[in-house]
């Protein structure tokens, strides 16, 4: 397993220092240092272990149990769109071709030049303005192949 | 001149459609004209087709505007839309555009009308007075009061929450909890997304007096991390209610304790199953426990614990200021009180209805929802999430109850309703019902781990005209091991899509071109 760089360390400790007391922390942990470092490396695992007295296993059960938290580092920004069924009913399907022939990568891969970062998402809780699109922490609603090539151009010039 | 109070939802459906532009434009439109205005981020009434809708408050009540884009603003001042002024986009006073007009808002009698973090607000429009008479009342009281109501828990499984209380009440114990179920998962849903962006003290207060009820004084809420925006108004909410001494060592002065925090989940379905959210909460896979124990007796940390969603919560608090015999008077049957239902998916007019039980299917898809988006006939609707039955257009006359639903072999779980129009393909939802099983199972019981991905090949080989007869065979055999063996809903409903697709609209799995 590789190491953390010194400075994961020690954003990894910090994350750890200052949830130390709180009962059950560890996926506010993970939340903590993914936000940090955009991804849970996995020179992480036997720190926070050791940390936090729980066995490796324990901690890598839980990284790899919840689809949000990511095991390698992400592109600058992250696209979700939403698969469930509201937004099938309004052709999300469609959509979503659109965007992997657009970006040219499926779900889970990155751009080459590392800007984008395309996941699938199932409900974003918008489904009376289906189909919808996280970027990053934004959402848009009733996302047409046409509106998703506009935003894009904003999200290029990282608007 | 005085200063014009305008409201533009923060909501993230809103948002979603360019609220947050829409805000800035009209200050910066109302500075340039020299026009004093307070733009307040209320939530959303709910109209989402109508969404960004602003509102301002004008002598004659609070008048609409709608959908409007940042094109729209110097229109609308030039309209003189800031004083109540006609426009194209005006739907006149807000309160009787018709949609809301006949709804019975008791849950969300406040969201999209008041600031969602002021206390003062809140306080303004009857808020903190079910805590108010909470107080006054002894545990066993307050706990009859909610069985009284007839209140059933609104997450999906409907189980009286009276009597979940009552059980943690009754626990000799000196340390129990309180939590709200906010994992709200289910497609089609967002009724506790608009509550907690629109009106999150109610929630607070409810699981305040969930607190005070079953002697409990720290509460959780789990919120998925889906909802950022929402994340962040609890947060400002909590902190406010802290702030107004709603919350922490001294609830309104009465010298009891209750402490609330927000927990984000971390993008599992599962953590809805109220088992695999405790799991969760404590910092664990969510992985689903085998009852018994319940949580009311064994919950989180292995203390008694009341698990509620957030309506569940919400509701609370109308039934406390307003006694329980008023919220149990509406609905039908065992069906007691309003339901928020959530119009989803290809409809006309999407968003939120809260009305008693006793309404069709077909009233809320025509008459509230407009039909559909497309202007295609209805084929399908499907009710409850990813886990409920898809119910065919014979059937839109049903009552959208519990039981009337129940009857039909469909069930209303959190209300939450997704129309389709005649162009899906069953087999397809089908298919996806059992995908979306396997990726979100959470491994822990075979049925739902190895079923759902078998489930998806059988469906393969169905969508590819392979041996049809015998694999739909093969299919009704799986789903039937799932329905009968699974440990958690997730498993033990995923056949509910499936089944009732097929049952109602056999004829997109068979005969299909074969490959």
């Amino acid at each position: 397993m590789q190491n953390l760089a010194p400075a994961q360390r020690e954003a990894v400790l910090r994350v750890v220092a200052a949830n130390r007391t709180r009962p059950g922390a560890l996926i506010e942990i993970l939340h903590g240092v993914q936000a940090e470092l955009g991804f849970i490396p996995p020179g992480a695992v036997p720190v926070l272990a050791e940390e936090l007295n729980l066995s490796r296993a324990e901690v890598h059960g839980v990284v790899t149990f919840y689809h949000y938290f990511r095991h390698s580092a992400p592109g600058q920004q992250t696209i979700r769109v939403c698969q469930a069924e509201a937004c099938q009913s309004m052709g999300t399907e469609g959509l979503t071709e659109h965007v992997k022939k657009t970006l040219g990568i499926d779900f889970h891969e990155t751009t080459p030049d590392g800007k984008f970062t395309l996941e699938p998402v199932y409900c974003l809780g918008n489904c009376a303005c289906s189909p919808a699109v996280m970027r990053n922490e934004d959402i848009f609603g009733r996302v047409t192949p046409e509106r998703f090539d506009e935003l894009l151009v904003q999200w290029k010039r990282g608007e | 001149m005085s200063t014009i109070d305008l409201y533009v939802p923060r909501d993230s459906g809103a948002l979603s459609l360019g609220a947050e532009q829409v805000a800035y434009a009209i200050g910066a439109e109302a500075k340039k004209r020299n026009i004093d205005v307070r733009v307040i981020r209320n939530g959303s009434r709910g109209m989402y087709w109508l969404e960004p809708f602003v509102e301002v408050v004008t002598p004659g009540g609070r008048v609409g505007y709608g959908p409007v884009t940042v094109k729209d603003v110097a229109g609308l001042f030039d309209a003189g839309f800031h004083t109540g002024g006609k426009h194209a986009l005006a739907h006149g006073v807000t309160d009787e555009i018709p949609f809301l007009k006949s709804q019975q808002r008791l849950t969300f009698q406040r969201v999209g009308i008041v600031d969602p973090v002021s206390v003062q607000d809140y306080v303004a429009n009857g808020g903190y007075q079910g805590l108010r008479v909470a107080l006054a009342m002894k545990q066993a009281d307050i706990v009859q009061a909610v069985l009284d109501s007839g209140l059933r828990g609104r997450g999906g499984a409907a189980f009286p929450t009276g009597i979940k209380w009552k059980t943690v009440l009754d626990q000799n114990v000196a340390q129990k909890y309180v939590t709200c179920n906010a994992d709200e998962g289910d497609s089609g849903t967002f009724a506790d997304r608009m509550l907690m962006e629109g009106d999150p003290l109610t929630l607070i207060e409810g699981m305040t007096i969930a607190g005070l009820a079953v002697g409990a004084n720290q509460g959780y809420i789990y919120l998925r991390c889906e909802y950022p925006h929402a994340y962040q108004v609890l947060k400002e909410a909590i902190a406010a209610a802290y702030q107004a001494r709603y919350l922490g060592a001294d609830v309104m002065g009465s010298g009891r304790k209750f402490d609330l925090e927000v927990r984000l989940g971390a993008g599992a379905y599962v953590c809805g199953e109220e088992t695999s959210m405790l799991e969760s909460l404590e910092g664990k896979r969510g992985e689903v426990r085998v009852r018994p124990p319940l949580p009311a007796i064994k919950g989180l940390f292995g203390q008694p614990t009341v698990v509620n969603n957030v309506i569940t919560h919400s509701s609370v608090p109308c039934i406390l200021a307003k006694g329980a015999a008023f919220y149990r008077d509406f609905g039908v049957g065992k069906s007691r009180g309003t339901l928020p239902f959530q119009l989803a998916g290809n409809l006309k007019q999407g968003g939120l209805v809260e009305r008693a039980f006793g309404l069709t299917l077909k009233e809320l898809l025509y008459d509230y929802g407009g039909g559909s988006a497309t202007g295609r006939p209805i084929r399908t609707v499907q009710v409850g999430g990813p886990l409920g039955a898809f119910i065919p257009a014979s059937q839109f006359e049903v009552v959208a109850g519990y039981e009337e639903l129940s009857a039909i072999g469909a069930l209303l779980g959190h209300g939450g309703i997704v129309a389709f129009d005649d162009t899906v393909d069953m087999a397809k939802m089908a298919r996806y019902a059992l995908e979306f099983c396997a990726v979100e199972s959470c491994g822990k019981c075979t049925p739902c781990r190895i079923g759902s991905t078998r489930g998806v090949e059988v469906m393969d080989r169905i969508l590819a005209g392979v041996d049809s007869e015998h694999n739909l065979k093969l299919l009704e055999d799986l789903c039937e091991t799932m329905l009968q063996g699974s440990l958690c809903g997730l498993g033990g409903m995923t056949p509910f899509p499936v089944t009732s697709a097929l049952k109602h609209f056999g004829e997109d799995f068979r005969g299909r071109a074969r490959h």
